[in-house]
């Protein structure tokens, strides 16, 4: 039994949490990079925000650290509670939130805000992992996913209300997890399809699509001519898509409210310099850009200094480690994140429970999404959406929202050989 | 191990391939290509704002109300700047050293790196001189900005002013604003900012370290030009504004003109007013201090915000209800004996005439025929408290229709309602007991707990022109080029009593101004019918006010005018005069210089009639000392009364006189 209880810590992955400690670093130096005035030198203050995020750092790791010290099976017993939690927060938030820059995203308590749709993500992740766990269950009948389905859309809608696009379309990322555990890929390839077809509706002229459409459907048949059944699905899948063109055209220009038409169309871009959104593009791709291979110093960056790129030390915290370490520094700390990536996959894997696994893979697909969706905003592929970089943006309730992500999953991976 | 297993080299195979892409990208950005590279020295990328021109207003004839002249704002950038001749700079903006350095500490404070205004509202000559210059100014640099000028310095609270953005303006407006924005405050300019104020234009313009631009960002991908504010064309007729403004010079009042048979309103006087003119630029402050501080308060806009008891201009309105309800029709007469007893009170009437039918009591402004009607009115379904409770609720929202008793909707910022009393508040103010006719028989006279702006009193005229409806009284014709105005603007409004009513009261208005019996016979104009009624309000503030309202002609009617002038006494000492003068200078173009009253128009313009404040002003000026404090009574009057004068336009000339000239 002593034996037991002694492995709390020896269990744990020390190489993730090393990870953990390195993006952390990364994230604080640049936040002071960020904040740094060369006209007047001040002595460290923890009322700045890197001062502050020293705070929100060392308070995570103590957190991090006591959820080591739970029983592993709290989490999957008390997963609807967390969830249901996370709910109410996010009911609260439309109540009684301070608007910040157009969302109703903080509760305050006291001079700091809580922001509930960061705590929605792990909520949402145990919940998903505990009820897919559950007896066995096959995702590849309709009731479980719409269960699955439902658990996800739930949060997504009320921090849709906020409104806060960026925070919900994280949530996108819990299809992974789905994915590896039984959902048909043809779901997930219908669904982007459709997404893609959306987009490119916006983007393309509709004769152009249809043609297009009809082409590769003509195709497809094509090589197909020797089997009648898949001609025919075929064909009604092509005719399908285009129909979908019809309406979804139809329902973005005339069910859509215009507030709502132009925040997709910020989404995506398509809205020029709205908010100045299309500037902030600019300017990290120029601080990225200015980079060069192996940057301008520590504390040399200039566009950092100039304050030139907007929420620099929060959305566009990357513009500062390619400006100030160059490509080398996007190196390593992409290199960083793949390892996490990876290395959470091949921890989740070796679980013997599959609780544990889903809520690997659940994690694993957030970090993912907000690494390439934050970066890819800054180098300009992705649209302007304000999410955070995991552990290195500056912000408490991310910080501690993605080291409560990371640390239940190392303590369940610790637990590994007991059952859960 | 089960058999999706495999599922997890896709997703993993997901990630690195994303790792590849991003970094692929990265790699094109910072080693490959130079697009995105920027030294050290050359890195500013700022965003330059052109500032669109905002859009003119006209009145109904395409005369411009309101234009733009330019200015100019010295900008400064603290890290560009170079040591220079700071006192010829100085000279030229009119500054002193002190205030340069002053200037200079709060420019580093806000940004040493970027420009922030150092001295704005810089005049065209100033500008001049000042441009010959700019080469040994390193770090200052002057943008271009409008600002508004009233060629015919009319109509300026009408117009409204502009005035710098504040904290709350900036977020209320979702960002479109920057701090040093101008943005209408009050009238025209703020109900139709955002249709005047246009789109700034952006370039995203590429500085070297020597300040200098480097020309357009991405080749001007991202810029965009700023659009024009679009020009409104106002229903105003500058015309008979202006004569209107001349005419209440020197006395407090208002004078409201519809177009009946569209609703546009074609004069908007509140007096006393200012020169529009003042309130632009840099000389803002001083003058905005000084026009609040005038104890007339030429910042209410009276024709929506001042509320007057409409007195004997209620009648007409009193007898259409009561023929429409059949208590009366217009061969009823009724004895007056020169007063009125309701109840054990008796309520005086100005005349005795006997017996006297609907057409000689309006035209001789009969209180008693109007106490009689309104009595049978409240009593026509029983005289029990109960019944005329529900009679009482009934007319008043007979009444209602007409307009009064809330705001009409006139696309202008700040109208009032006034309250009409509703019968169960007649309840609260008799405290339960009961009530009936004649505890509220003033209202009859439209006196008592009745109240409306002129720009209501105008409205039942146009409402009596068109024989039964209305469109909502507006001020704006057309925005840009035949982009229309709001459809509720196009509405008519009935008001619920058949055309075949008016006629008989029309007759009363005719002979009030025409015949020789009629009380408003100051107001008769040669060859056109005008009818009206004339009013003679009792207020807590002295002297009578002058109140006239009509339309003209009788036939197809062209305008509808009413004209309120505080303390003027009878309504045909002031009101009438000044209506009749409008209207034949809307309906003929010209003047023929008659007398009224014996007085010339000259005459009426110079009248004053402003209150002498014996007491402390009603506001203090904002920021002067109360330097009289100590003086005794009789010095106090003396200032104040200066001061009032003073206030006054420039242009119109003021002549010392005593109170009730010209009479």
């Amino acid at each position: 039994m002593q034996h037991q209880s002694n492995r709390f810590f020896f269990n744990v992955d020390w190489i993730t949490i090393l990870i953990y400690v390195a993006l952390c670093a990364i994230g604080f130096l640049n936040i002071y990079s960020v904040k740094f005035n060369p006209d007047k030198s001040e002595a460290f203050s923890f009322a700045a925000e890197y001062g502050k995020q020293l705070i929100f750092i060392i308070t995570g790791l103590v957190l991090g650290l006591s959820i080591l010290l739970f029983d592993a099976k709290f989490f999957s017993v008390f997963a609807p509670v967390i969830y249901g939690v996370t709910i109410v927060l996010l009911l609260i938030v439309l109540v009684i939130g301070r608007n910040v820059g157009g969302n109703q995203a903080w509760i305050p308590i006291g001079s700091f805000r809580l922001q509930p749709s960061e705590f929605a993500k792990f909520g949402t992740a145990l919940l998903l992992a505990r009820y897919i766990s559950s007896f066995n269950l096959k995702l590849n009948s309709l009731k479980p996913i719409l269960i699955s389905a439902a658990i996800i859309i739930l949060p997504m809608t009320l921090i849709m209300l906020q409104p806060d696009a960026g925070s919900m379309l994280v949530f996108l990322s819990f299809m992974f997890p789905l994915y590896r555990e039984g959902l048909p890929g043809n779901l997930l390839i219908i669904f982007w399809g459709a997404v893609l077809l959306f987009i490119l509706n916006l983007f393309l002229s509709p004769y152009l699509l249809i043609s297009a459409i009809l082409l590769i459907g003509a195709l497809f048949i094509y090589t197909n001519r020797k089997r009648q059944q898949k001609m025919i699905s075929i064909g009604i899948i092509t005719l399908i898509a285009v129909a979908y063109l019809f309406v979804a055209k139809f329902m973005f220009n005339n069910v859509l409210q215009p507030h709502q038409r132009t925040r997709i169309e910020l989404i995506l871009g398509l809205s020029k310099d709205n908010k100045g959104a299309g500037y902030n593009v600019i300017q990290s791709k120029i601080a990225i850009g200015s980079g060069q291979a192996t940057g301008r110093g520590f504390l040399q960056g200039t566009q950092t200094k100039l304050k030139y790129v907007p929420a620099q030390s929060t959305d566009f915290i990357f513009s500062t480690i390619g400006e100030e370490w160059g490509f080398v520094g996007c190196f390593v700390v992409i290199g960083l994140y793949i390892f996490l990536l990876l290395r959470i996959v091949n921890i989740a894997e070796r679980q013997r429970s599959s609780f544990s696994r889903i809520y690997g893979y659940c994690i694993a697909c957030i970090f993912f999404f907000h690494v390439f969706i934050n970066i890819g905003m800054a180098i300009g592929i992705m649209p302007v959406i304000g999410i955070p970089l995991p552990f290195i943006s500056y912000g408490g309730s991310s910080l501690w929202s993605f080291t409560i992500l990371l640390f239940i999953f190392l303590k369940l991976d610790s637990n590994r050989m007991g059952f859960i | 191990m089960d058999q999706l297993f495999n599922r997890k080299y896709i997703i993993q195979g997901l990630f690195v391939l994303i790792a590849l892409i991003l970094l692929g990208k990265l790699f094109y950005m910072q080693v490959i290509s130079d697009k995105y590279f920027l030294s050290a020295n050359n890195n500013a990328l700022r965003k330059i704002y052109t500032y669109p021109a905002r859009g003119v207003i006209l009145d109904r004839h395409n005369n411009v109300l309101a234009q733009n002249q330019p200015t100019y704002d010295l900008l400064v950038t603290p890290n560009q700047v170079k040591p220079f001749d700071t006192l010829s700079l100085c000279k030229i903006i009119g500054i002193d050293m002190v205030q340069f350095r002053e200037k200079f500490h709060k420019a580093i404070v806000q940004s040493r790196y970027q420009e922030t205004i150092f001295q704005k509202l810089i005049p065209v000559e100033t500008y001049a001189s000042l441009q010959e210059k700019m080469f040994n100014y390193r770090g200052f640099s002057v943008r271009k900005r409008t600002i508004r000028y009233y060629p015919d310095s009319i109509a300026a609270q009408f117009l409204g002013f502009m005035r710098e953005v504040n904290p709350t303006d900036i977020e209320k407006h979702a960002g479109y604003y920057k701090p040093g924005d101008y943005i209408g405050k009050s009238g025209i300019e703020r109900e139709y900012e955002t249709v005047l104020r246009g789109t700034k234009g952006v370039t995203n313009m590429l500085y070297n370290a020597h300040n200098v631009a480097q020309g357009s960002y991405a080749n001007g991908k991202l810029d965009s030009l700023a659009i024009s504010g679009d020009q409104l064309t106002s229903t105003i007729d500058s015309r008979i504004q202006k004569l209107g403004e001349e005419l209440l010079a020197n006395k407090v009042g208002s004078i409201v003109a519809i177009e009946p048979s569209t609703g546009e309103i074609l004069a908007f006087v509140s007096s006393p007013g200012y020169d529009p003119n003042r309130l632009v630029g840099n000389k803002f402050s001083p003058n905005y201090q000084e026009i609040y501080g005038n104890p007339n308060r030429p910042f209410v806009v009276r024709p929506i915000q001042g509320g007057y008891s409409p007195g004997s201009a209620f009648k007409p309105l009193d007898a259409l209800i009561a023929l429409s309800e059949g208590v009366v029709d217009p061969n009823t007469t009724f004895n007056c004996p020169g007063y009125y007893i309701a109840g054990n009170r008796r309520f005086k009437c100005e005349h005795v005439d006997g017996n006297i039918s609907l057409r000689r009591g309006i035209a001789r402004s009969c209180n008693t025929y109007f106490y009689n009607i309104f009595a049978k009115l409240m009593t026509k379904n029983g005289s029990s408290y109960a019944k005329q409770h529900i009679t009482y609720e009934d007319w008043q929202n007979k009444v209602r229709k007409f307009g009064i008793g809330d705001t009409l909707g006139i696309d202008f910022p700040g109208e009032k309602a006034y309250k009409l009393y509703r019968a169960a508040d007649y309840d609260k103010l008799h405290r339960g007991k009961y009530w009936g006719n004649t505890s509220i028989m003033s209202v009859a006279i439209g006196q008592g707990e009745i109240n409306t702006t002129p720009l209501q009193m105008a409205n039942i005229m146009a409402i009596i022109a068109n024989r039964g409806y209305y469109l909502k009284p507006h001020v704006v014709k057309a925005i840009g080029n035949g982009k229309s105005i709001a459809p509720r603007y196009k509405e008519k409004h009935s008001v619920g009593i058949d055309p075949r009513y008016f006629e008989p009261v029309i007759d009363g208005m005719e002979d009030a101004v025409n015949q020789s019996w009629g009380t408003a016979t100051e107001s008769r104009l040669q060859n056109i019918i005008m009818c009206g009624k004339t009013g003679t309000v009792q207020n807590s503030r002295g002297k009578n006010h002058s109140v006239f309202i009509g339309f003209a002609p009788r036939d197809n009617p062209k305008i509808a005018i009413a004209v309120i002038v505080e303390n003027g006494g009878y309504g045909g000492a002031y009101a009438a005069p000044i209506a009749s003068y409008l209207t034949e200078k809307y309906l003929t173009d010209s003047l023929s210089g008659r007398r009224i009253n014996g007085s010339t128009i000259e005459m009426y313009k110079e009248a004053n009639l402003l209150p002498v404040f014996t007491t402390k002003p009603l506001i203090k000026p904002l920021s002067k000392p109360d330097s009289l404090k100590k003086t005794d009574s009789l010095k106090k009057t003396i200032p104040v009364k200066t001061k009032v004068a003073q206030n006054q336009p420039n242009k119109l000339a003021i002549k010392p006189k005593d109170n009730a000239t010209s009479k």
